[in-house]
C-alpha cells in the first residue's frame, strides 16, 4: 500500500472532510430541500474524488464509473426535486 | 524544465478545486436557508471540479507527451467526465430551487415574494390544483 502513497491521497482526504460536512447538513436539515441539497453536493464531490482515484492509482476504469455516476445521480436529483414539488407527473 | 512547470500547474489546480469543494462544505454548514444553501452548494462545487478534472485532463496530457499511451485514454475520459458534470449539475440545482419554492418554503428574511404572485396571476400551482379536485 505504501508504494501507492503520492499527493492525490492527501486530496482524497481533504475531499473526505467536505463530504462530511455534507453529511451533517443532511442529517440536522430542517426540511426536505436542505436534505437533497447536501445529497447533491455529496454526489459532485464524489464524482470528482473518483477522477481523483483514477488519476491516482493511473486506472482509466474509475472515470468511468465517475461518468455514469455523474447521469444517475442526475436522474435522481430530477426525480427527487419532481416529487417533492407535488402533483401530478 | 519544462515538466517542472506542468506539475507546477497541475498542484495549482488541484489546490484551487479542493478550496473550492471545502468552501462548498462549510457554506452548505453556516448559511441559514435552502437558496442560500443550494448556491453555496451548487456554484463551488461546480468550479472545483471543472478545476479537479482539469488538473487530471493536464497529467494524462503530459503522461501521452511522455511517451505512456495511456494519457490519452485518461485524458479523454476525464473530458467526458467534466463534459457530464457541467451539463447535469446547474439542471439539477435549478430543478432543486423550483421545487423548494413550490413546496412552500421561504427565504429567511423575505417581505415580498415576486415569483409567487406571478404564478398566482398567470397559472395555478400544483398544490391548489390538487385541492380543487378535492
Amino acid at each position: 500500500m505504501i508504494e501507492y502513497f503520492n499527493e492525490y491521497i492527501i486530496i482524497l482526504i481533504a475531499l473526505l472532510i467536505c463530504v462530511i460536512m455534507s453529511i451533517i447538513r443532511v442529517a440536522r436539515g430542517p426540511t426536505a430541500p436542505d436534505r437533497i441539497v447536501g445529497l447533491d453536493t455529496i454526489n459532485t464531490i464524489v464524482i470528482s474524488s473518483m477522477v481523483i482515484f483514477g488519476a491516482a492509482f493511473r486506472e482509466v476504469i474509475y472515470i468511468d464509473v465517475a461518468i455514469v455516476y455523474a447521469l444517475l445521480s442526475f436522474i435522481s436529483t430530477l426525480f427527487i426535486a419532481k416529487y417533492l414539488e407535488g402533483g401530478d407527473y | 524544465m519544462l515538466g517542472l512547470i506542468v506539475d507546477v500547474i497541475i498542484y495549482i489546480f488541484l489546490i484551487i478545486g479542493v478550496f473550492f469543494n471545502f468552501l462548498a462544505g462549510f457554506g452548505l454548514l453556516r448559511f441559514p436557508d435552502v437558496y442560500t444553501r443550494l448556491h453555496a452548494g451548487t456554484k463551488c462545487t461546480t468550479f472545483g471540479s471543472i478545476f479537479i478534472t482539469g488538473s487530471v485532463i493536464i497529467l494524462g496530457l503530459k503522461m501521452w507527451y511522455l511517451g505512456n499511451a495511456d494519457g490519452s485514454v485518461l485524458a479523454i475520459h476525464t473530458a467526458g467526465a467534466l463534459i457530464a458534470i457541467l451539463l447535469t449539475n446547474p439542471t439539477g440545482a435549478h430543478a432543486i430551487a423550483r421545487a423548494a419554492h413550490r413546496s412552500g418554503v421561504k427565504p429567511v428574511a423575505a417581505i415580498v415574494d415576486g415569483l409567487d404572485e406571478m404564478n398566482k396571476k398567470t397559472i395555478k400551482k400544483p398544490n391548489e390544483k390538487k385541492e380543487v379536485k378535492k
